[in-house]
C-alpha cells in the first residue's frame, strides 16, 4: 500500500528504480500512472533487437492491478468482462475487455486466476471506481494492489533460457497464458507466459521487497543470453508488430469519452472473439447483441503500407478518396520489413485484402512532402513467430 | 414489441391493481401476487387495535387519477367518500387556529394583504399544478430521442409551459427549482400561514422548507383533484383500503386473479428476459411479462439482482434516494380529543402542527444528522368524525403523519421508538391537553416499520425522493423511466416511477399503456 503521505511525492519510483536508473544512460523518463519509467536506456533500436533476438527486460510495475476475492468473484468477473471467465482455470491467464452499458470498451487487460476464486485484473487504466460500481449486488472484495506487486516482462527468444538459468525448473513446459509459482529468496515468484511483444516471453510478479534481488539474479542469469533492459519505446514497436491495441492510443476508454462516436465496441476493435453471448449477463451485453444485429460502425484494421514512411496519424481514404478513418498506431517494422499501421475505419470498409490509401506527411530537411500510400488490409499480426506459442519453449 | 399474453403483477398496491385492471381489460391474463394478507400495500385499511381501523400509511386521498376512477368505475365497485374538501387547520399552542381551504381563510386571523396574496398564490400554484398534472398522465420522454414519437411528450411539455402565458411561464420557470421558504417569504406576512403552506412542500419528503425541490413537492402535492375540485383533500369511506378494495373488485370483475400471502422471492430471468417469479415457498410461476409494483430498489436490486443488469444502470438504481422521514402514529381514543381553540365541528378537518417556517426547518434539522425531531411536525386526521365504521361506538381514531423520523436513524430505531413516541405525544398534549389520557392503544410506524411491513425500501412513501433529479424522464433512473426496464419483459408500475407517490394510480395506468404498446 502507498504510504499515507504519498501525495507529497509527485512521482513515485518503481521497486526496480535503483537498477533502472543506473542503466538509464539517456536519462529519458516518462510518467506511467504515478510512476516514472524509462523511455529508453541506451538505444531504442538495440533494445528492440533484444526483444526479437535475445532477451529484453521491461519494468511493468506501474501496471494497474486489482485483486478480486469473495464468494461471488467468478460471477462478478463474468458480469464485468465480455468473455466467459469460467473458462479461465486456476493457474491460467486470460486476455479480456470490459465495456460500459452501451457496449463501449472501457479498457482491456488480463485476468490472472491465481487460486480458485481469486482473480487479479491487470489493466492500463485505473479501474477501482468502475469495479466498485460493478460490485453492487455481489459478495466480492476488491483491493487495488498496484503498489504491492512488482512486475518485470522478460521477453524474447532467449527468455526461457534465462529463466531456467535463474533456477525456474520446468518453465519451458509453461503453455502460453499459463501461470506458475516458484519459490524465490524466501518468497514466491509468480511466472506467467504472457506479454505485450507478440514473442516468446514471460512476466514475473514478486513482492516489492524482493524486487532488487530478483533483478540482480535475473541479469546474472542472462549475462550470456544477451539480456538487456528496455524502455517503453522499444516495447511500443513490438506491440504494434504484434497487432496489439493500446488504451488511449488505438481506442478511447469509454469512461473518458464525451462524444458518443469516439468510443469503440469490442467488435469495432477486432475483439469480437472475446464476446461470449452464451454466458450469463455482462455489462454491455444488450447493446452488443443489438450491434451484432444492426452492424458495427467501425472496424479496426491492420495495414501493410506502401513505402518506408510511417503513416503517423494519417487519414485513411477509400479508392474514391473518401475519408473513411484514421491511423492510430504506425511504424517501420524491422521484423516485417514494412511500414505497418493500425487504423480505425468506418464500415463497410476495411475487409481483409482490400486496398485503401493513407495520406502520409513526412519532412525532409524542413520541407514537408505528402504521399498517398497504397495500403493493404491484412489479417493477423504483422510479425508472429512460431516460438511465441511453441511448448516446450526453446530454452537455449 | 412482443405481445405479452400473460402477465404477473408483483404487489397489490394501488398502482399494481390499476395496472392489472387495464391489462386485463385489454385481454391479458393477469395474476397479481401480494405478499400481505390483504390488498392495498401502503394504501390499505388495517385494524391496529381491537375494533379500531385506520388507513395504514396514506390517510388523505387527494391525488387519485380521475381517469382511473372513472374508467375503472370505482364508485360502482364501492368507492365512496366519507368527506371531501377538508379544510386545513393550522393549530396554535397559544393563539387561534387558522383554517384554510381553496385559497380562502375560513377562520382565524389574517391581514387583508395576506388574504389577497393567498388568493393569488393559490390560483397561481393551482395553475402550475395543473401543468404538472398533465405531465402525470403521459409516459415521460426519453433523454435520447430515437423517433419523433419519443419527442412528442417533451414537445407537449414545452408547449404546456409556453401556454401558461409569458408572465406565468417566467414565474413557473423561476420558482420551480426554488425552495418554498423563499417563495413564501416573498409573499406573506403571517408566520402561521407560511408554516401551513410550507408543510405541503415537505410532507412525505426528506426536505425542509429551505431545501431545494420543496416548491416542486408542493406543486406535486397540489396536482390532484377530488370530484373536480383542484387541490381538495378527501377521506374515503372505510379508509384508504376502500380505494384498493374497489380496485380489487374491479380487477376481479375484469378477470384478474388476485393471490394474497404470495410473497415473491425472486424474479426469474432466462437469456436476458424476465420469464417468471419464484415465491418464498419455492413455487415458480411463469408469464410473458412481469410488472412490479414494488419500489425500484426492491425490484431491480433485490428481486431481480444487479447481476442481471448493466453496471452503470445498477449503480443509478443503487444511488436512487429513497430514505423515508415520515412516520405514522395511530391512536385509539376513548373519545374525541379537545384541541386548543378548535371548534368541535373543525375536528374532522386536516389538522396540522406546523406553526411557522422555522419550526418546520428546526424539526427537519436533526434528520440531516440521523436524529429524529424532538418537536416534530404533525398532520392529523380524525377519520372517525366522518366515518363511525372505523371505531367502536363512541370511540375515535387519530391518524397522524409525523416528521421528521429518518429511516437511517444513527442510533437505530429499536431504542428510539419509545422516546420518539413520547416526543410526539408531548407535542400533541400541548395542543390537545388530556389527549394522552384518552389513548387506549397506540401504534407507531417508523420508516423502518413501513419498510418491513410494506416492503418499501427505505420506508419512503414515494418509493424514491420527490425531486427534480428523480423526476419524469429521470424517475426512477434514466433507462427505466418509461416503465420498461433494461430486462426484456420486466416493467415497473409503482410510485418509484413517474409521476411518483400518493394514492394516484397514474403510474399503473401509464405502465399498462407501455406494456400494451399503445402509448
Amino acid at each position: 500500500m502507498l504510504a499515507r503521505d504519498h501525495f507529497r511525492q509527485a512521482v513515485c519510483e518503481t521497486p526496480f528504480h535503483p537498477r533502472t536508473a543506473a542503466l538509464n544512460q539517456l536519462n529519458l523518463w516518462h510518467r506511467w500512472r504515478d510512476y516514472t519509467v524509462a523511455d529508453a536506456y541506451f538505444d531504442v533500436g538495440m533494445e528492440y533487437n533484444a526483444i526479437r533476438n535475445s532477451c529484453a527486460v521491461f519494468d511493468l510495475s506501474p501496471m494497474t492491478k486489482h485483486l478480486v476475492t469473495g464468494a461471488d468473484s467468478l460471477a462478478f468477473m463474468n458480469r464485468l468482462v465480455t468473455r466467459d471467465v469460467a473458462k479461465i482455470k486456476p493457474g491460467r491467464v486470460g486476455y479480456c475487455v470490459w465495456c460500459d452499458d452501451a457496449g463501449q470498451v472501457i479498457d482491456d487487460g488480463t485476468i490472472f486466476h491465481l487460486r480458485p476464486g481469486v482473480y487479479r485484473l491487470c489493466s492500463q487504466e485505473r479501474q477501482l471506481d468502475w469495479l466498485h460500481s460493478s460490485a453492487i449486488g455481489f459478495d466480492v472484495r476488491i483491493v487495488e494492489e498496484t503498489d504491492d506487486v512488482a512486475g518485470l516482462a522478460v521477453q524474447g527468444p532467449t527468455s526461457c533460457a534465462v529463466l531456467k538459468e535463474l533456477g525456474l525448473t520446468g518453465v519451458e513446459t509453461l503453455t502460453p497464458f499459463g501461470l506458475r509459482d516458484y519459490p524465490f529468496a524466501g518468497g514466491t515468484l509468480s511466472v506467467s507466459r504472457t506479454g505485450y511483444t507478440g514473442d516468446l516471453g514471460y512476466e514475473l510478479w514478486i513482492d516489492p521487497q524482493r524486487a532488487l534481488p530478483l533483478w540482480d539474479a535475473l541479469f546474472a542469469a542472462g549475462a550470456h543470453h544477451g539480456i538487456r533492459a528496455i524502455g517503453t519505446l522499444a516495447l511500443e514497436m513490438s506491440r504494434i508488430e504484434a497487432g496489439f491495441i493500446q488504451a488511449g492510443v488505438d481506442f478511447l476508454p469509454a469512461d473518458r469519452a464525451i462524444r458518443a462516436d469516439r468510443t469503440r465496441s469490442p467488435f469495432e476493435l477486432d475483439l469480437g472473439r472475446l464476446v461470449d453471448f452464451s454466458k450469463p449477463n455482462f455489462t454491455g451485453r444488450r447493446a452488443l447483441l443489438e450491434e451484432q444485429q444492426r452492424g458495427s460502425r467501425f472496424r479496426l484494421v491492420r495495414l501493410d503500407v506502401e513505402g518506408n514512411k510511417p503513416a503517423k496519424d494519417a487519414y485513411v481514404y477509400d479508392p474514391h478518396r473518401r475519408n473513411i478513418g484514421v491511423v492510430t498506431s504506425s511504424m517501420w517494422s524491422p521484423a516485417a520489413k514494412a511500414s505497418i499501421a493500425l487504423a480505425s475505419v468506418k464500415m463497410p470498409w476495411g475487409a481483409p485484402g482490400e486496398t485503401l490509401l493513407a495520406e502520409i506527411y513526412y519532412q525532409k530537411e524542413l520541407k514537408w512532402n505528402r504521399f498517398m500510400a497504397s495500403c493493404r488490409v491484412i489479417e493477423g499480426a504483422f510479425f508472429d513467430p512460431a516460438r511465441r506459442r511453441q511448448t516446450p519453449a526453446a530454452d537455449r | 414489441m412482443t405481445e405479452a399474453q400473460s402477465v404477473i403483477v408483483i404487489g397489490a398496491g394501488h398502482n399494481g391493481l390499476v395496472c392489472a385492471n387495464y391489462l386485463a381489460r385489454a385481454g391479458r391474463k393477469v395474476l397479481v401476487l401480494e405478499a400481505a394478507s390483504q390488498l392495498g400495500g401502503a394504501a390499505a385499511t388495517r385494524e391496529f387495535a381491537p375494533g379500531f381501523l385506520v388507513s395504514a400509511v396514506a390517510h388523505l386521498l387527494h391525488l387519485l387519477d380521475s381517469r382511473v376512477e372513472r374508467e375503472l368505475g370505482l364508485a360502482g365497485h364501492g368507492l365512496a367518500y366519507a368527506k371531501t374538501a377538508l379544510q386545513t387547520v393550522s393549530l396554535s399552542a397559544q393563539g387561534a387556529p387558522l383554517s384554510l381551504s381553496e385559497g380562502e381563510v375560513r377562520s382565524g386571523e389574517l391581514s387583508t394583504d395576506d388574504r389577497s396574496a393567498l388568493r393569488a398564490y393559490t390560483a397561481r400554484m393551482q395553475k402550475f399544478s395543473r401543468l404538472i398534472a398533465r405531465m402525470h398522465q403521459r409516459v415521460p420522454p426519453r433523454l435520447h430521442f430515437q423517433s419523433w414519437h419519443d419527442a412528442l411528450p417533451a414537445a407537449a411539455l414545452a408547449l404546456d409551459i409556453r401556454r401558461l402565458g409569458r408572465r406565468d411561464m417566467q414565474e413557473f420557470l423561476r420558482i420551480a427549482t426554488m425552495n418554498i421558504f423563499d417563495v413564501l417569504e416573498e409573499r406573506f406576512e403571517s408566520a402561521q400561514l407560511k408554516g401551513a403552506l410550507a408543510l405541503d412542500g415537505v410532507l412525505g419528503t426528506r426536505l425542509g422548507p429551505r431545501s431545494g425541490n420543496s416548491v416542486y413537492a408542493a406543486l406535486y402535492r397540489g396536482s390532484g383533484s377530488v370530484n373536480g375540485r383542484p387541490g381538495a383533500l378527501a377521506l374515503p369511506r372505510g379508509g384508504m383500503g376502500a380505494v384498493t378494495n374497489a380496485l380489487g373488485a374491479a380487477a376481479r370483475a375484469a378477470g384478474v386473479e388476485l393471490r394474497l400471502d404470495a410473497k415473491v422471492a425472486e424474479i426469474l430471468v432466462s437469456n436476458g428476459r424476465a420469464t417468471g417469479v419464484r415465491l418464498v415457498d419455492g413455487q415458480q410461476l411463469t408469464a410473458d411479462a412481469i410488472v412490479s409494483n414494488a419500489d425500484p430498489k426492491s425490484t431491480l436490486l433485490r428481486l431481480l439482482g444487479a447481476r442481471h443488469l448493466e453496471a452503470e444502470f445498477a449503480r443509478r438504481v443503487h444511488h436512487l434516494r429513497a430514505t423515508g422521514t415520515a412516520a405514522k402514529l395511530h391512536l385509539a381514543l376513548d373519545g374525541l380529543p379537545r384541541f386548543r381553540g378548535l371548534a368541535p365541528e373543525q375536528l374532522g378537518e386536516r389538522l396540522i402542527i406546523a406553526p411557522d417556517l422555522d419550526y418546520i426547518e428546526q424539526a427537519f434539522n436533526p434528520a440531516k444528522y440521523g436524529e429524529y425531531s424532538a418537536r416534530p411536525v404533525i398532520e392529523i386526521t380524525l377519520p372517525t368524525v366522518h366515518d363511525i365504521s372505523l371505531a367502536p361506538p363512541g370511540k375515535h381514531v387519530l391518524s397522524a403523519v409525523v416528521q421528521y423520523a429518518p429511516y437511517d436513524l444513527k442510533a437505530g430505531w429499536s431504542g428510539a421508538r419509545a422516546p420518539f413516541q413520547t416526543a410526539v405525544m408531548d407535542v400533541l398534549e400541548q395542543h390537545a391537553p388530556g389527549i394522552g389520557a384518552q389513548v387506549q392503544h397506540a401504534e407507531l410506524l417508523t420508516p423502518v416499520d413501513i419498510e418491513q411491513q410494506f416492503g418499501i425500501t427505505g420506508g419512503h412513501w414515494h418509493h424514491g425522493e420527490l425531486a427534480l433529479d428523480q423526476f419524469m424522464m429521470l424517475r426512477p433512473v434514466a433507462g427505466a423511466a418509461q416503465y420498461a426496464t433494461p430486462v426484456d419483459g420486466l416493467y415497473l408500475c409503482g410510485a418509484g416511477c413517474h409521476p411518483g407517490g400518493g394514492v394516484m394510480g397514474s403510474a399503473g395506468r401509464n405502465a399498462a399503456r407501455v406494456i400494451l404498446g399503445g402509448h
